[in-house]
């Protein structure tokens, strides 16, 4: 008697912990973010969260008919209880009942999923067109029609306080891991095509909200689709495993109403022209190093280190390097174009002349390499259309 | 072994073998490994690995022939080894089917993507413009530079007309087995052998051509990459068969086999009509079509 | 009992006892276990084999957990993190779950079917002393310059091909264990259908027998198509093919349709000996048939079938034209009819039986609970569309964890508590073994449930730090995971008293309500299982057939 009150208890212990999960997970209309999938804001969003919520629901009623039926069996069909085993081997009409039943419901999922599906795949004629593409570890975003184009990467603080045992508590960071130093802007109400893909490895553009993901293959392009119906800052990450900072490349979304949309498009377009400028002018030793030690801190330090020092084997110092140290135009041309099978890209794809301008600078002055270069934004938009 | 009345199946009784291609598979392994990586000593390390192995397959094979010479064997074991050679071929057959399956999706996906068919119109005009799915290629960077191919109805059908004489001739010599005929059965099996033999050569010579006078390597795109993936891997196993009939050959003149049980001579037969076969596949789909 | 009476008939027959001219157990440590051709103890080698690598996969999931006990980086790097994840898997797959099902095999085939041995037992030595080498050449790996494999146990290109010296070890690796496999499951299709012993029809063969027979077929169809695929990515890193590089006219998504072709079966390659298992512990314990042995046979053949043909419902957010989603994504629906049939029979043979709840029956009912929840989530994970959701994320995690560690796992303890007395010829603690139980089965479910919620809430798989949103569903999944890892020493105690300290004897016939050949022999049986066949007649076959 004493053995069975112990089985039941246990027996009661684990059941509960199950359906306490199951139940806060099935809660009806619960949509808070921490436990359920989000409801989103995109059509696409909404479907899949009803369709998931469907499902999950035809799932825990099967789940409980057979559990029931089980746990019936275990409470009276037992041994201590003096219970008769019957020996009754099979029945085909029951085998028929649970193959038919079961088919009959999956059917009646398969509607609902496959026109989900096709509304997710074909995309309706859309109005603006932006390129994706993934790099280790940093999104580029590319709006087709308005020629604006920008990298978005992980955001200082979060950086920082990334590193291993850096002694920020990440709850003392604003949205820690799931800011960007540029968001992706997009407008509200309006049909977005996004062509995605990438430079390196494969990564995943996610934002939850938006309703799906889509992978970024490098050397194919994806399509996806969107409409956001609400304005906000929608965040998301890499879903790929894409190398040691797969953790680290989030994405942010900030999604406004038309008329700010468009006054954030004239400002990129003046910015725009603001960075030919600095690329036509020239700059000073001072100016170029105090902006490359921003550039080599946000981009660069992530493999080669803060202290120029690398991490060895995959990531080569570049205090002392023979790249860093020697001629300039084997230097301009790595950072430019990258070196194939290892983690170094083609950063001429992905900064700003200026940008690559002060980073070389500055790397050829720091870390005790002192060559004295001085490289102008010019020199770089020469080399790099040809 | 008197007590192994025949009736009942032979379970042998330990054996050092099995230990001993182990450390040969990983000597020669991990000298692979270091091999590829520009180890310099690897390849002779590589070299010791596989004579381990070779010793291996000569001391286990020796004592399964001396326990099937000496009657230890009933049918039922004999029918454990049809089934194990059987099973074995049929992993072979899959391992094959993976290099063409990457050769299908190259060529029925892949390829007409990056060229803008299907799915891959962004793809092409913004990834690739400019490239049109053909084949053969190498892909839209043309990586290996430009190349030839090596025409069908040349060397390559004379290789075909080859292996299927090959097939031919082993199983004439099949039959003399069957009709105790030494004579024809070792004159057809060296037939086999010099034909599998002859088969080799013209591959490599096929291999010489293409890297000295084609351009067509390995580092030729996706055409290069599944031509000598496929090609290659074939003819490591025509030349393994045909050390495999050499030695059944060999076996023969020793007075090895009977016309009723001569399962080392099938099994040796079945893998050669594999390789024929799966030759019959990479004409048609890497040669002709 | 007539079971008794063919136990003591078999004895009286064929006196087979340790010690008499039968018994060739070779004496000294390396004479036995080295060049050993006995099926037993190459069983018990793979077993122990398997043990030791749960252990190590089991070290690497605690420095994961560890990690993501709380946000920020406190341990280790993430270079090192993506390490432990690769290895993690490779290990606890190839390593621990494969190779321990194997033991089963090894030990339990020739008995069920009346067999002196396993058909090739030369060959069965090699297929396992092949898996220490392979082994060591994977693990050392992780000492190098370069460090171990870091891109997933799916080693997805390009990424994969970033790894730098470590690559090739790992591939090389990798042919060793297929080298392995595939030897090993012919060896079991040959011992299942040439060795049974007369009367011993195809239908009359115990589930397990049965689960493994198409278990083999999968493996010897898909493990030349994985060593090919390392193969691809071996000269594609060293010898510059373009298999998977577009710039060539490749595609990376090429790897994953053949990764993933011999990756689904390789899912149900750890499973279906599982159904296997629990098919004969619940019926022993439910002083019952098996419902529906027919139904059950067909559906595992079903479900194999199946396995060939949903294997990129593992890629849905690849970019595959719609057709080819929609396609598999109702191949990969129609799975849950088979798998439903299973559980349906599961819980018709406990209907009306005279259940006792020892040890394997508690690891069986709690396979059949936490199975099926992880094949719900599967039939979520199949719907193509929210997948764009799921995917990547912890629910996946979630999911394969669910029908791996409470699926795959609790069935090889349910089969291990079930014939360890069998095997040694002692009986385990029952005490110790209940408290095994439900510490694990409670853990486990604080360990890998909340992942769902997680998963849900938008946290990606293969992370190592996370936004301070996901804290606490991470440390309680963490907490789950220490004390399941912690509780896995309750195991090994139970097997190593049970081999060298227990005292209390196991009879021929372990379990009242066990049926089947093995519980016919002597504990432990002899030598060579038997030497001469069984009479087969229906008390001595392990589900009665049905009666039409």
């Amino acid at each position: 008697m004493k053995k069975q009150n112990t089985f039941i208890v246990a027996a009661a212990v684990t059941a509960a912990v199950i359906a306490a999960f199951w139940l806060i997970l099935a809660a009806p209309g619960y949509t808070g973010n921490e436990i359920n999938m989000t409801r989103g804001v995109t059509s696409q969003s909404v479907i899949n969260y009803q369709l998931h919520m469907i499902i999950l629901w035809i799932c825990v009623i099967i789940g409980v008919i057979v559990f029931s039926a089980m746990f019936v069996s275990i409470v009276l069909h037992r041994k201590s209880k003096g219970h008769e085993a019957a020996q009754f081997t099979h029945s085909t009409k029951a085998e028929i009942v649970w193959t038919v039943i079961p088919v009959l419901i999956l059917i009646g999922m398969a509607i609902p999923a496959t026109t989900a599906l096709i509304n997710m795949e074909v995309a309706p004629e859309t109005e603006m067109t932006i390129k994706i593409t993934g790099f280790q570890w940093r999104w580029k975003y590319e709006y087709i029609e308005d020629e604006i184009q920008f990298i978005s990467s992980l955001d200082s603080n979060s950086n920082a306080a990334r590193r291993l045992a850096s002694g920020t508590d990440p709850e003392d960071v604003d949205h820690y891991l799931r800011e960007v130093d540029k968001p992706l802007v997009l407008p509200t109400e309006t049909k977005i095509k996004f062509l995605i893909t990438a430079d390196d490895v494969i990564h995943s553009w996610w934002v939850p909200a938006l309703g799906w993901k889509r992978d970024a293959v490098p050397g194919f392009i994806n399509e996806a689709w969107t409409e956001i119906m609400e304005p906000g800052v929608y965040r998301g990450q890499c879903a790929e495993l894409c190398g040691k900072d797969h953790g680290f490349m989030p994405i942010v979304l900030n999604v406004l109403p038309h008329k700010e949309y468009d006054a954030w498009v004239n400002e990129q377009k003046q910015l725009m022209a603001h960075e030919q400028a600095n690329v036509d002018r020239l700059w000073s030793r001072d100016e170029l190093m105090e902006l490359g030690e921003n550039v080599y801190a946000t981009q660069c330090a992530t493999c080669h280190q803060a202290d120029g020092l690398g991490l060895a084997p995959a990531f080569p110092a570049l205090a002392g390097s023979e790249v860093s140290k020697g001629p300039i135009g084997v230097n301009i041309d790595v950072v430019l174009h990258g070196r194939d099978g290892t983690a170094m890209q083609a950063w001429g794809n992905m900064l700003s002349e200026t940008d690559i301008a002060a980073a070389l600078t500055y790397t050829r002055n720091a870390f005790g390499n002192e060559t004295g270069d001085v490289i102008q934004p010019q020199t770089i938009a020469r080399i790099k259309n040809g | 072994m008197a007590h192994h009345a025949d009736d009942q199946y032979y379970v042998p009784h330990g054996t050092k073998w099995p230990i001993i291609g182990s450390l040969g598979m990983i000597t020669m392994l991990a000298s692979a490994a270091y091999w590829v990586n520009d180890s310099t000593v690897a390849p002779w390390t590589f070299l010791a690995g596989a004579l381990i192995l070779i010793y291996m397959v000569f001391g286990w094979f020796g004592e399964v022939i001396r326990e099937s010479e000496s009657g230890m064997y009933n049918d039922q074991v004999d029918t454990s080894f049809r089934m194990g050679m059987l099973w074995f071929i049929f992993s072979e057959v899959m391992f094959f089917a993976c290099f063409f399956g990457a050769l299908f999706y190259a060529r029925v996906f892949a390829v007409p993507w990056l060229g803008g068919e299907g799915t891959g119109a962004y793809t092409n005009e913004l990834l690739w413009r400019g490239y049109e799915s053909v084949w053969p290629t190498a892909g839209p960077d043309q990586l290996g530079g430009s190349f030839q191919t090596i025409p069908a109805f040349g060397v390559p059908f004379i290789n075909t007309l080859i292996l299927l004489a090959s097939g031919v001739t082993v199983t004439l010599a099949h039959h003399a087995l069957k009709k105790n005929n030494r004579g024809a059965l070792v004159s057809w099996l060296l037939a086999t052998v010099l034909l599998g033999f002859v088969f080799v050569f013209f591959q490599i010579e096929e291999y010489k051509e293409a890297y000295q006078h084609l351009g067509l390597t390995m580092g030729s795109g996706i055409y290069g990459s599944t031509f000598f993936m496929l090609t290659g891997f074939h003819g490591m196993h025509v030349s393994l068969g045909a050390i495999m009939l050499l030695v059944i050959a060999i076996r023969c003149m020793r007075g090895h086999f009977n016309p009723e049980h001569h399962f080392g001579f099938e099994a040796v037969a079945w893998y050669w009509h594999f390789v024929d076969v799966v030759w019959l596949g990479l004409f048609v789909f890497v040669y002709v079509y | 009992m007539s079971i008794e009476s063919t136990h003591s008939h078999d004895n009286d027959a064929h006196p087979a006892a340790p010690g008499d001219h039968h018994d060739h157990k070779p004496t000294g440590f390396f004479n036995r276990w080295l060049f050993t051709t006995n099926h037993k103890d190459i069983g018990t080698l793979y077993l122990v084999f398997a043990l030791i690598m749960f252990f190590i996969g089991g070290g690497m999931a605690m420095v994961i957990r560890a990690e993501l006990f709380m946000p920020g980086l406190q341990l280790v790097e993430p270079d090192f993190f993506n390490q432990m994840t690769t290895m993690h898997a490779l290990v606890m797959v190839f390593g621990a779950v494969m190779p321990a099902w194997v033991g089963f095999a090894n030990w339990m085939i020739p008995l069920m079917i009346g067999a002196p041995d396993m058909a090739l037992p030369r060959m069965n030595n090699w297929s396992f002393w092949i898996l220490p080498f392979a082994f060591t050449m994977l693990l050392s790996t992780l000492f190098m310059d370069s460090g171990g494999p870091a891109a997933g146990w799916t080693l997805y290109p390009p990424l994969s091909l970033q790894g730098g010296q470590s690559f090739a070890f790992v591939v090389f690796a990798i042919h060793m264990m297929g080298i392995s496999s595939i030897m090993g499951s012919i060896n079991v299709i040959a011992t299942i259908l040439n060795m049974r012993a007369p009367g011993m029809t195809l239908l009359r063969m115990p589930l397990f027998v049965w689960t493994w027979l198409i278990t083999a077929y999968l493996l010897i169809a898909v493990m030349p198509v994985l060593a090919g695929a390392v193969t691809m990515l071996l000269t594609d890193h060293f010898f510059g093919t373009s298999f998977f590089n577009a710039a060539g006219g490749g595609d990376p998504v090429m790897f994953q349709h053949i990764f993933w072709f011999f990756g689904h079966p390789e899912v149900y390659i750890m499973i279906l000996p599982a159904f296997g298992v629990v098919s004969e512990i619940i019926p022993t314990f439910a002083r019952k048939p098996l419902f529906g042995y027919a139904a059950m046979v067909f559906a595992t053949a079903s479900i194999a079938f199946l396995s060939f043909i949903v294997w990129a419902h593992h890629m849905f957010t690849v970019g595959m034209p719609l057709m080819g989603e929609l396609f598999f994504m109702y191949a990969t629906m129609l799975i849950a009819v088979p798998t439903g049939v299973k559980v349906f029979n599961w819980v018709s043979t406990m209907w009306k039986g005279s259940m006792t709840f020892e040890t394997p029956m508690l690891f069986a009912i709690g396979f059949v609970v936490l199975f099926t929840i992880g094949g719900l989530s599967g039939l979520m994970l199949a719907i193509a569309s929210v997948d764009l959701q799921y995917h990547d994320t912890y629910f996946v995690v979630a999911h394969f964890h669910y029908v791996l560690v409470p699926g795959a796992v609790f069935a090889l303890m349910a089969g291990t508590y079930y014939w360890l007395p069998k095997w040694t010829g002692h009986m385990y603690s029952e005490t110790w073994g209940k408290i095994h139980f439900w510490v694990s089965t409670i853990s486990v479910n604080i360990l890998f449930f909340p992942q769902h919620y997680l998963g849900l809430a938008g946290m990606p798989r293969r992370i190592p730090d996370y936004s301070t949103q996901f804290a606490d569903f991470n440390m309680i999944s963490s907490i789950g995971g220490f004390i399941f890892g912690a509780s896995q020493l309750i195991f090994v105690g139970v097997i190593v008293h049970c081999v060298y300290k227990s005292r209390k004897a196991a009879q021929g016939l372990v379990w009242e309500g066990g049926k089947g050949l093995e519980w016919t022999l002597s504990s432990p049986p002899p030598y060579h299982s038997f030497n001469t066949p069984p009479l087969i007649d229906p008390t001595t076959i392990s589900h009665p057939e049905e009666a039409h």
